[in-house]
């Protein structure tokens, strides 16, 4: 313990407020302990007869310590991340809205988190009829015919659509060469489509940043078996000559896929399913609200048409006998299982309890104030950042770096800048097509005084910008760590800690 | 940073040194490493590997980017830079010289001079800036 | 519309301030014959306490509070509170994924040791930060096998999970190459004569092997690996029981591991979220799906955590991506630290002791009781039995006594029609052991005497 001097005591102060909370195995010491578990009921086990091979003895590294210190731990950590139940975190395409604290609640009933995925279908029956209740509420806001909630995220939904599309033209005789992908769309898209054994042809978006129709009409031929098309798209506009790209791809013969990833600006408002769409995804952790988790679990439920619907994954969920229901694994043209069991079942509750919430009414009053949000940011900065496309947006607006590039102040600067001014940034340079890109997207969860809150602070680094750049450029400065020297740590990616080597 | 006179230039930012003995030093331009930023990783073909002109060779990434390096020309590899392995920094530091990717043993010399010379690969990406602004 | 902060009255306003009369004029660029112009089917929007009673009766309609016996790939263990306090914290799963480190620390520094954890316990040096679940981390694993090897078979135990194996046929069925099983002996652990023949065509990027296996045999890594590598194979290790990793020797033999980490504090939950992972060997990492953290500095020299090495993912690099996943399991990979934390350097030891007692004793009820246990090899927390009754009758009984018996096999292996998979975690208390071993024992015969050494060997 050093002594403690008049001198020394703000540093000491320091290291306990803001000193750097240390990894759990540089805190770790011998013998501590969190854990306690019963008494056994059964004797020992004699490790020498049950596993002649022998045991491992150690771990080596692994963390050793109390639960007051675990408690502390993961608390100051949890206060370095930015979350939504801090304020606007306007991340565009990633439809970051509030996580009702009812669908936390419903999540941890006992026979919700609890039952087996593999009991008898006797004694899960409210679990089925949860899922059976999801599926019909997800067909009718999509307006589509069948459902499957198995995929995991939205990029596993992307693959179980395309697989569903190649198996139904396998079945009609050809399954294709590929799949046309605008040059707007999430990266998942062609990923997606190259595990499918597809190969990947990109369309070109025109001056209104939607599908250049003569693009599509020329390269829409025999050997395409399906266009993957985000509708709204990630500019936040929605595909005005749909008709007649759904027409042209139907009249050769191939699919329309759509990525529901937007599918927040049009709930009960448009439906996929009435426009000519024949397979598509939603993601329950955009558009349904389940939380995000810092990264994850998703969900991406799956929507067909009904002569798709032979092909989507087992298991199915049928009627059963006496009102009953069961599983059905018998489906000869499925494209088989795309997960074990039946998917992220946790955020299947929380999807529902927020239909449930809304109701009819109010899902649609959602889509109307998360459009009414992105149009209300759009107008207020248009004066003050570029706006690359002057075509009507819904939920999102996309922004350039163009005016302030200039002063060399890019998008990532102003991102940066963002967290001063206490905000998560927008998405930084997507879509592709618009070079320096600021994607924003408020979402409906934003009060008009949040939103003002964020428009001035775009507006004052939109001054900075010109005033004093190297403020912008350096940014943030208000952050616990500043910018990292990510070019650093992929040189020599260190992804684990260890121990420092001895003497 | 100056593009030197005897070397040949690609529109997809690569050059080529002036053959000595049939064989020829490949890299990417000053104008490539400064629009990818701070190179972090290289992969390279290995000595004895065959290249088309035109096609892929190997990938320069920086933090968020990937990209492709292309053959200028036609050869067989005989040399590979392997420095760059536990310094990609150096495509950024030392692009026209340190930073040499791969030598070959060209198939045929001749096709040289369908390149662009340094006043002409100049010209291309002045162009290829106001383009972009 | 109580999630909505807005009145009506500001809607107005900022629709004037748009210099709009309604809403729907934000609305006319979308084409009148896409517009929807009925309300949604749906009911109106509920209050709370209708949603809550709404749910419990869906709940209580689930076995809830029954003892399970049910395995196979999702496991019951306690979960100390721990987890559900400390994650309900919104800034942990309120936030979005680490895009921006500077207000992201706190994710990005548990998924470091998250990753961290994982190598300490499967002797690899490299762990993802998660992927969706254990059946998907398998089948990521084979396609990263074959970018590895430049091969394109595939080669699978039979006695690896069959959900596993049917993600892993779908991930694979537009892919060239193809997907070939070998089978097990009579102890439960692989056929190495089988497996070896299958090798010899020299043709193959992986062997996938899951241990302890779908019937809770424990497989012997290194021969397998040997195997593996004496044709050109990689081996790729299954655990779908992290548990296990506490007692049983670590698959420091394999090349990539492919785990669930359902079994460390995840809920059971109907089968997910749950979390993946991958693991392998640092040479491997540029070939690795998913996304991984790493340690960086700041300009003042500060250590901080970056995602990185992102020039593998779809983002990047679109089609030719090493994967298309795009999300990881954040929370539950958090949730999975914390258990790994909690318990620690000696307590999952204990725990994974606990468990492998519980199987025993069940095993010597049954094998007591002159029930038929399958597979001799050493196990772990599972085992197979075939009652001389049928099944249907045993889960008939069961239920009725608020007990969820074991998984019938007939369906996934018809050899083993009639047969069981039971699993015993330390959740299972010796009064329902023996009831359930009572209720597969009725119609056996007593076992001879020496039915108790037989045991001591199954």
């Amino acid at each position: 313990m050093p002594e403690i001097t008049p001198e020394n005591t703000p540093a000491l102060a320091a290291t306990h407020i803001q000193s750097d909370e240390p990894l759990l195995f540089e805190i770790s010491s011998p013998g501590k302990r969190a854990w306690q578990l019963p008494p056994l009921d059964v004797p020992e086990a004699d490790l020498e007869l049950l596993l002649p091979a022998g045991t491992r003895d150690d771990i080596a590294g692994f963390p050793e310590l109390s639960e007051i210190e675990l408690v502390r731990h993961y608390t100051r950590l949890s206060t370095w991340n930015y979350a939504i139940d801090q304020g606007l975190y306007p991340l565009g395409s990633c439809t970051m809205k509030y996580n009702s604290r009812l669908n936390e609640v419903v999540a941890r009933l006992e026979g919700l988190a609890e039952g087996h995925p593999l009991q008898p279908a006797a004694v899960m029956q409210g679990a089925l009829r949860l899922m059976r209740r999801l599926e019909a509420a997800l067909a009718e806001i999509t307006g589509m015919d069948a459902v499957t909630l198995q995929p995991a995220a939205g990029a596993q939904g992307e693959l179980t659509g395309i697989l569903i599309i190649r198996a139904c033209l396998a079945a009609r005789g050809n399954p294709r060469a590929k799949i046309l992908i605008p040059d707007s769309a999430h990266g998942t898209n062609p990923a997606t489509a190259a595990i499918a054994g597809y190969r990947v042809e990109n369309l070109r978006s025109d001056a209104r940043g939607l599908v250049e129709l003569s693009s599509l009409e020329r390269l829409m031929d025999e050997s395409v078996a399906a266009l993957m098309l985000t509708n709204p798209n990630t500019l936040g506009l929605f595909e005005e000559d749909i008709h007649r790209i759904a027409e042209l791809v139907h009249a050769r013969g191939g699919l329309l896929y759509m990525d529901g990833a937007n599918m927040n600006a049009l709930v009960g408002r448009a439906r996929p399913g009435d426009f000519g769409v024949d397979v598509m995804h939603l993601n329950l952790h955009k558009t349904f609200s389940t939380p995000h988790g810092g990264g994850g679990p998703g969900a991406g439920p799956v929507a067909v048409k009904s002569f798709l619907e032979p092909f989507l994954p087992v298991p199915r969920i049928v009627e059963g006998e006496a009102g009953g229901l069961r599983l059905e694994t018998d489906r000869p043209a499925s494209i088989g299982r795309v997960r074990a069991f039946f998917g992220n079942f946790g955020m299947f509750v929380r999807a529902l309890a927020y239909i449930l919430a809304n109701g009819s009414d109010g899902l649609k009053q959602t889509t109307d104030d998360a459009v009414l949000n992105a149009n209300y940011i759009r107008q207020q900065l248009e004066d003050s950042y570029a706006l690359p496309y002057a075509t009507p947006s819904l939920h999102e607006c996309v922004f350039s770096d163009r005016l302030q590039a200039r002063q060399g102040v890019h998008t990532g600067d102003i991102a940066k800048r963002l967290m001063d001014y206490g905000f998560h940034p927008y998405t930084v340079s997507f879509p592709l097509i618009v070079p320096g890109a600021l994607m924003i997207e408020p979402t409906e969860s934003e009060s008009r005084e949040e939103l003002d809150r964020f428009i001035a602070a775009m507006r004052a680094i939109a001054r900075e910008a010109e005033t004093a750049p190297e403020l912008v450029q350096a940014a943030p400065h208000r952050t616990r760590i500043s910018r990292l020297d990510e070019a650093a740590a992929a040189r020599q990616p260190v992804l684990r800690w260890q121990p420092k080597a001895q003497g | 940073m100056s593009y030197p006179k005897n070397y040949r230039y690609t529109a997809e930012h690569e050059w080529v040194a002036a053959p000595e003995n049939g064989r020829a030093r490949i890299g990417i331009t000053d104008y490539a490493q400064h629009a990818l930023g701070d190179i972090v990783f290289v992969e390279l073909p290995a000595a004895g590997a065959h290249l088309e002109a035109g096609q892929p060779l190997g990938t320069v990434e920086s933090v968020k980017a990937v990209s492709e390096v292309f053959a200028p020309v036609s050869g067989t590899v005989t040399a590979v830079n392997t420095s760059l392995s536990a310094h990609p920094e150096l495509i950024n530091q030392d692009p026209h010289a340190g930073a040499w990717m791969v030598e070959v043993q060209l198939d045929d010399a001749a096709p040289l001079d369908k390149l662009m010379d340094a006043t002409r690969y100049e010209a291309f990406i002045a162009e290829e800036q106001t383009g972009k602004a | 519309m109580r999630y909505l902060p807005k009145s009506d009255v500001i809607r107005r306003e900022m629709l004037s301030t748009l210099g709009l009369e309604n809403v729907d004029q934000l609305f006319a660029h979308i084409p009148e014959y896409c517009r929807l112009r009925r309300p949604l089917n749906l009911p109106a929007g509920r209050s709370e306490p209708e949603i809550l009673e709404d749910f419990r009766a869906l709940a209580e309609d689930n076995a809830a509070g029954y003892a399970s016996f049910l395995g196979a790939g999702a496991y019951h263990h306690f979960r100390p509170v721990l987890i559900e306090a400390l994650i309900s914290r919104g800034e942990w799963f309120t936030a979005y994924t680490p895009y921006q480190p500077e207000i992201s620390q706190g994710t990005l520094q548990s998924i470091f040791e998250f990753q961290t954890m994982i190598c300490q316990l499967t002797g690899m040096e490299v762990a993802n930060a998660s992927m969706y679940d254990g059946s998907t981390a398998m089948a990521e694993a084979a396609l990263m096998a074959r970018r590895l090897t430049g091969k394109s078979a595939l080669l699978a135990a039979r006695s690896t999970h069959p959900q596993y194996r049917e993600v892993l046929a779908t991930y694979l069925q537009h892919q060239p190459g193809g997907l070939r099983e070998f089978g097990y002996g009579e102890s439960g652990a692989v056929d190495a004569e089988q497996l070896e023949r299958e090798l010899r065509a020299g043709d193959v990027a992986a062997v996938l092997l899951q241990s302890p296996n779908f019937f809770g045999t424990v497989e012997d890594w290194e021969a397998a690996a040997r195997l593996a590598h004496a044709h050109g194979a990689l081996l790729v290790a299954v655990i779908a029981e992290p548990v296990s990793l506490g007692l049983l020797p670590p698959p420091a033999a394999a090349d990539i591991v492919a785990l669930e980490a359902q079994g460390f504090g995840i809920p059971v939950g109907f089968g997910g979220p749950y979390a993946g992972v991958l693991a392998t060997r640092q040479k491997y990492v540029r070939s690795l799906p998913g996304r991984l953290v790493g340690e960086a500095r700041d300009r003042q020299g500060r250590r901080g955590y970056v995602l990185t090495l992102a020039t593998r993912e779809q983002h990047i690099r679109r089609e030719k991506a090493t994967s298309n996943i795009c999300t990881n399991q954040a929370l539950c990979a958090l949730m999975a630290s914390i258990f790994m934390a909690v318990y620690g350097r000696e307590g999952l030891r204990e725990l994974a002791k606990q468990n492998l007692a519980k199987a025993d004793y069940a095993a010597r009820a049954f094998a007591a009781a002159g029930v038929e246990l399958l597979f001799p090899a050493p196990r772990f927390h599972e085992l197979v039995a075939r009652p001389r009754r049928p099944l249907a009758e045993i889960e008939a009984e069961l239920l009725a006594a608020r007990i969820v018996p074991g998984l019938p096999l007939g369906p996934w292996y018809g050899e083993l029609e009639g047969a069981a998979l039971i699993c015993v975690t330390e959740t299972a208390t010796r009064d329902a052991i023996d009831k359930l071993a009572a209720a597969y024992a009725a119609g056996a015969r007593r076992p001879a005497r020496q039915a108790k050494e037989v045991s001591l060997h199954t």
